[in-house]
């Protein structure tokens, strides 16, 4: 006799819809929306039930991405994994590979040199402007404004992604940061691109700013729209720009000050109703934060080696233990969890990743909308499948 | 008034659209097959086997030490060791790889090979129109299509080549050295060794010392 239970039947049966008195009405209907759906962002279902356009049920399915990240992080060496990482968010490879860098440098005892330091905060923030951009432009396609919007975000971002390639070699596996270190150093003449494109992005968001933020038709869509409440968001462990717009003051830069953080001056915006606009607007002054600590660290970064020579490319083997690290990716916390045994593979390899997390609120922020703002405020989470699914 | 945003923000679209005539700075594309852009400097695509020299064949650097496979997250090079051996660049024999196949249509650009290995051998090439009709056979590429001559990686990473060529040089030089080092240690050993039979030769045989008694037994 087995002990597991059977699973009961998924009922597909969708029950007509009763007035007062218990007779039928109409009926809800139940749709797939996805996986192949264009504005799902990647390859992700929502199964939702409707009551004419109003969503009552609202099931997010994925795993259409899964590509077995974790157990092949546990077969394959430290160093290895790094490319794989860039994979997980593929617009923010930067940041995720600072993520991976930091938690192995906790667990091998690796110190990151001055200037190493200074250039994975200028990647970072770059990443997390141009994955803030692209998004804005994504969720006002979901609008319904298609094309113009987006097609400036990625023009913008364009600039930023030269950047990364004229120093890494790639324009979105970058796969840049290394173990005590970033794998090349940055001439003169790359900063001083980079202080030209930074100046004139606070001219471009000027010009988005006046494109989008007042906007009636954005005003219309997204006020009020796909509420998250405070205590909700904290209970569900919401992070990034998703849990601020709800009014928590919480960002990994200040709280954990990992890195060089604790050296620049810069203020983390925090919403106030948890809405589809707090959203947006915390991204918009998050990327105004991000440009005063670009011009800082650009001003600031020291001449000096990138690399500890402590570390080692063939035959990195840490000592046992097991360690979390966590960086504040451009959607929120992405934590790596890592225990070794002293050999050249880590024993259990996990990702945190903060698109997961996120999306697993969609269902009480959609209840009670209509269709159409479902696909918005799917938009305003802010996922990339590759994340969710790994 | 209500729609008064909505006709800045068509505002801010004329003006991209009619920028997009004079200014460079609104638009950027650029039409692809007929135009190309610079390629930045540090671009990589798929990875190249370097060798020295005219002769592919001979002049191959990679030994076949494998660690290159070994590092290679999507497990896409595949490598078989020769049983004998010939001489690399330093003059020393070493094993070659027999087979040196990567299937680049699995390839993930990552560089990983090219920094893991030792031996300068296996650099980033920039091609990117790599295109076939040919599924299996035409993305795998063996041996003699990886091969591509140091005069190449010299024109297309002048920075990266010079630094690869200055670690080949130093390594050289200190073969070289090593060798002669060797060579006149030898010589040396051989003189000394005739010196000694030669005196050998001219001096009686001393007899051999008689065997010292055994100690006494400790008490």
């Amino acid at each position: 006799m087995s002990a597991i239970a059977a699973i009961p039947p998924k009922s597909y049966e969708v029950k007509p819809k009763l007035d007062e008195s218990g007779t039928p009405i109409g009926e809800l209907l139940e749709i797939s929306m996805g996986p192949h759906h264009p504005s799902t962002h990647g390859v992700f279902r929502m199964d939702v039930v409707l009551d004419g356009e109003t969503v009552v049920k609202l099931k997010p399915v994925f795993g259409y991405l899964h590509r077995n990240h974790e157990k092949i992080g546990e077969n394959i060496s430290y160093l290895a994994s790094m490319p794989y990482t860039d994979r997980l968010d593929y617009f923010c490879s930067m940041t995720n590979n600072w993520a991976y860098a930091l938690t192995v440098e906790k667990l091998a005892g690796l110190a990151v040199p001055e200037r190493a330091e200074y250039i994975r905060v200028i990647m970072a923030e770059l990443t997390r402007l141009q994955n803030h951009t692209c998004l804005i432009g994504f969720f006002v396609q979901d609008m319904g404004a298609l094309g113009t919007p987006m097609m400036y975000a990625f023009r913008e971002r364009e600039k930023i992604l030269d950047l990364f390639e004229s120093v890494s070699g790639a324009r979105m596996m970058c796969n840049y940061m290394r173990f005590g270190g970033v794998r090349v150093d940055v001439n003169d003449e790359w900063i001083a691109q980079t202080k030209t494109v930074v100046s004139n992005y606070s001219k471009f968001l000027d010009e988005f700013g006046t494109f989008l933020t007042e906007n009636e038709i954005v005003l219309a869509r997204s006020q009020f729209v796909g509420v998250l409440p405070k205590e909700l968001a904290i209970n569900a462990s919401i992070t990034g720009p998703m849990l601020r717009a709800a009014g928590v003051n919480y960002d990994l830069r200040k709280v954990d000050k990992y890195g060089i953080y604790s050296r620049f001056n810069f203020q983390v915006p925090v919403g106030e109703h948890g809405d589809i606009y707090d959203r947006y607007m915390v991204r918009v002054l998050e990327m105004r934060e991000s440009i005063k600590i670009l011009e800082q660290a650009l001003r600031d970064i020291p001449a000096g080696p990138v690399m500890d020579p402590k570390s080692k490319l063939r035959g990195f083997r840490p000592k046992p233990g097991e360690v979390y690290g966590r960086v504040e990716g451009p959607k929120g916390e992405l934590g790596f969890y890592l225990i070794s045994d002293g050999s050249p593979n880590p024993y259990r390899y996990r990702v945190r990743p903060p698109s997961f997390v996120n999306l697993t609120i969609l269902e009480d922020m959609c209840l009670g909308h209509r269709i159409s703002d479902a696909v918005v405020i799917l938009g305003s989470v802010d996922i990339v499948l590759g994340e969710v699914d790994r | 008034m209500l729609g008064e945003q909505i006709i800045k923000g068509m505002a801010v679209t004329a003006r991209n659209f009619f920028g997009s005539y004079v200014s460079k700075e609104r638009l950027t594309t650029v039409q692809y097959p007929e135009e190309h852009l610079a390629q930045k400097e540090n671009t990589r695509q798929f990875p190249f086997l370097v060798y020295d020299g005219d002769d592919w064949e001979k002049g191959l650097r990679c030994v076949a030490c494998q660690i290159c496979e070994k590092e290679c997250p999507p497990k896409c090079i595949y490598i078989v060791k020769s049983k004998d051996k010939k001489p690399d660049y330093k003059g020393q024999p070493q094993i070659y790889p027999l087979t040196f196949d990567i299937d680049i249509s699995v390839c993930m650009s990552c560089q990983i090979c090219v920094e893991v290995c030792p031996f300068e051998s296996i650099k980033m090439d920039t091609k990117f129109e790599l295109s076939t009709d040919d599924r299996f056979g035409g993305l795998l590429l063996t041996k003699d299509k990886l091969a591509k001559s140091n005069t190449y990686y010299q024109k297309m990473h002048p920075q990266d080549a010079a630094e690869s060529d200055a670690v080949i040089a130093g390594e050289k030089a200190k073969a070289e050295a090593k060798a002669k080092a060797a060579a006149e240690a030898k010589l040396k050993a051989d003189a000394e060794a005739k010196a000694k039979a030669a005196a050998a030769a001219a001096t009686v045989p001393i007899a051999a010392p008689a065997p010292t008694p055994p100690p006494p037994p400790a008490k």
